[in-house]
This record gives structure tokens, sequence and C-alpha cells, in this order.
């Protein structure tokens, strides 16, 4: 059984004004996420990935359809059960919130005093967490006192006090540079693979989805447009959008204007040869064209690599004979992805 | 000056006097205050316990109260001091009426402090289970302390002022000093001794609280 299950959920929002229709924030979502898994949920602003993330620890309440986490029902129960809920559900924010008139150490205490531990528990967890986090020295200092990175930590570290399940990640790099970005990631990757917890992330960046994510939903106007495999969806986007995340972090088929000015520089038929593991290698692909006397040159594309498995997209520019060329590309269509290119 | 000399005992008397009945107005007028201002920030649309009918009716008490100048309030709330101290004079009811007057006043103040803090910072405080009233006494209150405690101290110095008002209509305190001794005995050295109580007690009341409000704001 998934351990956050959707069912046909959907949220409305009340119009901002008065006369007009409801917002429609997430309309007729389904999804189920698997224990341990990194679920990356991308799509742009004011697609619904916030709403969505808050349906399943309730900080909103679904208006129609089911959601079920770790079996039990979250839709239409008592408030003092989904504060008992939450306590297996640990959430991070792209603005921190970290509760600044507290010290870290208060911080990361905070989760376990609501959740009524003892002292020695709340001293021996809180000691361990800012080890975790590599925060111990910071454990008297406030908020305001720390870099962006070392907040994410504590947020981190508060999130994950009451040892949940499951975290949720709302944009949690989005506030940060890229290198404290990677070193988030870094972080959240030993939370998922240490602690064995299941990590949903929303973002607008595809390289978050790319260097942590194991599977990935991509979301447009409250819907889910498609979903599966990060190196499925990476490799092969099918919907518009997901085309228009992956070409941000894919250098994949030149775009009409570039192929304009590929044509302008170099001679001959411009071919795509798009692999993907398990594939023929490209080793055996520019065998075959040397084979058959086919000049080539490499003018666009790169190589990707999705946790091992690589992907990728190179076009070269083809010289010789046109029955020859037609020839080889036919012969190779089986085993690789050819797209020539008019 | 000679005329002063002999009233020491009076002034000093006054000056207890208005401590007391200030404090007394601060005390229950800050809790009241707090009190209405907590229910104005939790009940507005979106919040923790967003109810638009409880927020339209306090939003409109305050409103009409508020604005109602202090000595038109003093005498207007006469009837009600007495149904609720006994006595329509004196210092009892007067901590009364500025109790009142003085809550509605503070309530505008929190609210407004309240909705300075962070809103992420609450919904950080409900993603880990935590409670309506526990999300008030432990995030929302410490959250805003810092301006909270300067608008108390704003709430004191004005609170000084609408007692030295209300030694006009029979209460006690420097207000009633100045009025008898000074005011009313052409003694103008008498009216300034009392003048310069009221400024050091306002300064070092808003010394006092600059200082902590700058402790909790940790600069
Ligand atoms: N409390 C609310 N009241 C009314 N409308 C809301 C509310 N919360 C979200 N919405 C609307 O729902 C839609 C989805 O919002 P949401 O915040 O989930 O988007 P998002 O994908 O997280 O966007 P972003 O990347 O900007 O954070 C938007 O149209 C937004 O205006
Ligand atoms: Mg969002």
């Amino acid at each position: 059984m998934p351990l956050i299950s959707l069912r046909n959920v959907t949220k409305s929002f009340p119009p901002g004004r008065r006369g007009e229709p409801l917002v429609h924030a997430i309309d007729n979502v389904s999804l189920d996420i698997e224990a341990g898994e990194i679920y990356g949920i991308i799509g742009y602003s004011g697609a619904g990935k916030s709403t969505l993330v808050r349906l399943i620890n309730a900080l909103e309440k679904a208006t129609s359809g089911e959601i079920i986490v770790d079996g039990q029902q979250v839709t239409n129960v008592p408030d003092r059960q989904l504060r008992t809920l939450r306590l297996d559900i640990g959430m991070i924010f792209q603005q921190f919130n970290l509760f600044s008139a507290k010290t870290v150490w208060n911080n990361v205490a905070y989760p376990l005093r609501v959740a009524g531990r003892t002292r020695d528990e709340i001293q021996a967890r809180v000691t361990e967490l800012l080890d975790f986090v590599g925060l111990a020295d910071k454990a008297s200092n406030y908020p305001e006192q720390l870099s962006g990175g070392q907040k994410q930590r504590v947020g981190i570290a508060r999130a994950l006090a009451t040892s949940p399940k499951i975290l949720l990640a709302d944009e949690a790099t989005s506030a940060l540079d890229p290198e404290t970005t990677h070193e988030v990631l870094r972080l959240l990757r030993r939370v998922n693979e240490e602690l064995g917890i299941t990590i949903v992330v929303i973002t607008h960046e595809m390289d978050v989805i790319q260097t942590l994510a194991t599977k990935v939903a991509v979301m447009d106007s409250g819907r889910i447009v498609e979903q599966g495999d990060v190196f499925d969806v990476f490799s092969n986007p099918r919907e518009a959008s997901s085309q228009r995340f992956v070409s941000t972090v894919v250098r994949g088929i030149p775009a009409p204007d570039e192929l304009a000015a590929l044509r302008e520089r170099h001679r001959g038929r411009i071919v795509t040869f798009s692999f993907r593991d398990g594939d023929s290698s490209q080793a055996s692909v520019f065998l075959e064209l040397a084979a058959a006397g086919i000049e080539f040159e490499l003018v666009y594309g790169g190589i990707n690599d999705i946790r091992g498995r690589a992907f990728g997209h190179l076009t070269l520019a083809l010289t010789g004979a046109d029955s020859v060329i037609d020839a080889t590309l036919h012969h190779m269509a089986g085993r690789i992805t050819v797209k020539e290119l008019a | 000056m000679e005329d002063l000399i002999p009233l020491t005992p009076q002034l000093w008397e006054a000056t207890y006097e208005t401590l007391y009945i200030v404090g007394l107005s601060l005390l229950f007028g800050g809790l009241g205050g707090l009190l209405l201002g907590i229910g104005l920030y939790t009940t507005r649309a979106g919040s923790i316990l967003g109810n638009r009918a409880v927020f339209g009716t306090l939003n409109i008490i305050v409103n009409i109260f508020r604005p109602i100048p202090f000595i038109i309030f003093l005498a207007a709330a006469q009837p009600l001091a007495r149904a609720v101290t006994g006595t329509g004079i004196g210092n009892s009811a007067i901590i009364f009426t500025l109790s009142l007057a003085a809550a509605f006043g503070i309530s505008r103040i929190v609210e407004q402090n309240l909705l300075t803090v962070q809103p992420g910072v609450i919904e950080a405080a409900r993603s880990v289970g935590a409670g309506r009233l526990r999300i008030i006494l432990t995030i929302l209150i410490p959250e805003a302390l810092g301006p909270l405690i300067l608008g108390f101290t704003f709430i004191f110095v004005a609170l000084v002022d609408m007692s030295a008002v209300a030694g006009y209509v029979g209460g006690g305190g420097l207000g009633n000093f100045a009025i008898q001794y000074g005011y009313r005995q052409f003694n103008p050295v008498v009216t300034w001794a009392a003048v310069i109580v009221i400024i050091l007690l306002v300064q070092a009341v808003q010394l006092l609280g600059n200082v902590l409000a700058r402790k909790v704001l940790r600069r």
C-alpha cells in the first residue's frame, strides 16, 4: 500500500472578489507515493504545488476526494486527530519559518514539547538532531544570527524532531544560492537514505528534481499532467509543459532558431540521435557512420546523468551520399531514436 | 517655593495614588486589551480561528468605543462604573473606567503587532501539531513581544495622562493634586511640581519599556 495516496482530490478556494468563479487550485488529482521515495512535484507558479502538499498534512482541507497517509484517513477527521497525524509528517519551507523569538535549540525542541516528551527525551533528541544537521555549535544562537543554509538546516532538524515518516519540502532551496542549495539537497538525500524518510519535494527548479528525486509529477493549472520515474520523464517528456521544464536542464533537440543558426555554420544533413541507457552505445553509432564513409561533426547536444543512468541527445551534421546516409540511418532506427531535422 | 514644602507629603501621596490607579488600570486594561486584541487577530478571515461574525462584532465594538474622548467616556461610563464598583466616583470607579478605555486602545495595538508576525511561522507551528491556544501562548505572543512591550509602554503614558484628567472629576493622584493645591490656590509652583513628577514618571517608564523591548528584540 502506498504511504501517501490521493484519490480524485479537489481543492477550491473562494474567489478573491465577489462574483468571480471559484479558484480550482487542485483539480481532480490522484497520486500515490510509496514509502522511501523522494517524490518531486514541479510546476510553474500558481500550478497548485503548495496547496497539494498542504493537503497532505491537512493544513488545508480538501474540498472533495480522499487522502490517506500511512493507512490513516486525513479528510474529514477531527482536529485533535489531525494533530497526532502531523507528528508523523515534518514540513520545511522556502522562508524557513523559524521561530525568531526562540534559540536554535528551542526551535528544534518545540515539536517535542508539543508532543509531550519528557525533558530527558527532549535533551537527547535535540542533541542528536543538531549533530545530524551539523549545527551543534549553534544551539544557543537565534535564527537571525544564521546564514540561509544554516536556517534551513535548523528547519530540517525541527521537521525531523518527532521522527516523522514523511518530510514535506515546499521550495526548500528556492531562497538559497546554488552552492547552499546543493548542501541542503545533500542533507535531504541523507535524510532519505540514512533515516528512511519519504520526502515530497516541491520546486520550480528542474535541477532540484534531477539531483534529488526518484519520481516526479508535473503540475499545470491544478492538475498532474505527467508523472513517473525521473529518468523516464527527463529522457522522454510527453506533455508540453514537461518538455519546457526538461529543456531548462537538458540540452536536447535544438529549437527552430538554433537550428537555423546551425544550418548557416554547417554543411550537410542535420540529424539528432537520442540515447537512453540500454540503447546502443554512442560508440557503435559513430563506428557505423564511419564505416559507411559518412563524414560527421557534433554540432549540438549533451549527455545527462540521472543517478547513474545516462541519456542524451546528440545532433550531428552528416555529409556523404544521400542514399548511403538514408540506408545507414534506417539501419540504426530500430536500436536508437533517430530524427532528421527538416 | 515655600508654599510647596508643606505640601510634600500630599505630593508623595498623590504620586503613590497615580501609580496605584495607573498600575491597576494597566493591569486590568492590559489584560482585557490583550484578550480583545488576540480575539481580533485570531478571528480575522484566514487566521487560526477565522470567524467573520465574531470578528465583525469585535471590530465594530472597538471602532465605536476607542475614539470617544476620555473625558466624555468618563461621564458616559459612570452608570456602568457605579453598577460594577458600587460607586460612581472615587478611585475604584476611575480605575474601572480607565481599564475599560485602555482595553479598547490596547486591543488595536495588540492586533497590529500580532499582524506583523509572519503567517509562515504560525503555519510551521501548526505543521508540528500545535493547537490554537498553544500557538497563541508559545508562538504568537513571544514573536510579537518586543513591539507589544513598546505598545504597553505607550499605553502607560496615555494612562498617566488620562488619570490626570480623571483627577479633575474626583479621582485622586497628581492631576487632582495639581488642581486642588496649584490651580485653585493660584500657585503655579505647586502645579509645576506635579508636572515635573509626571514627566519623571513617564521618562522612567519609557526608559524601562525601551530597555525591555531592546532586550527582547536583541538589538
Ligand atoms: N488561501 C487561498 N485562498 C485563495 N486562493 C488560494 C489560496 N491558496 C492558494 N490559492 C490559489 O490557488 C492556486 C494555487 O496556489 P499554490 O500556492 O498552490 O501554487 P504554487 O504552485 O505553490 O505556486 P508558487 O510556485 O508560486 O508557490 C493559485 O491560483 C492561488 O492563487
Ligand atoms: Mg508554492
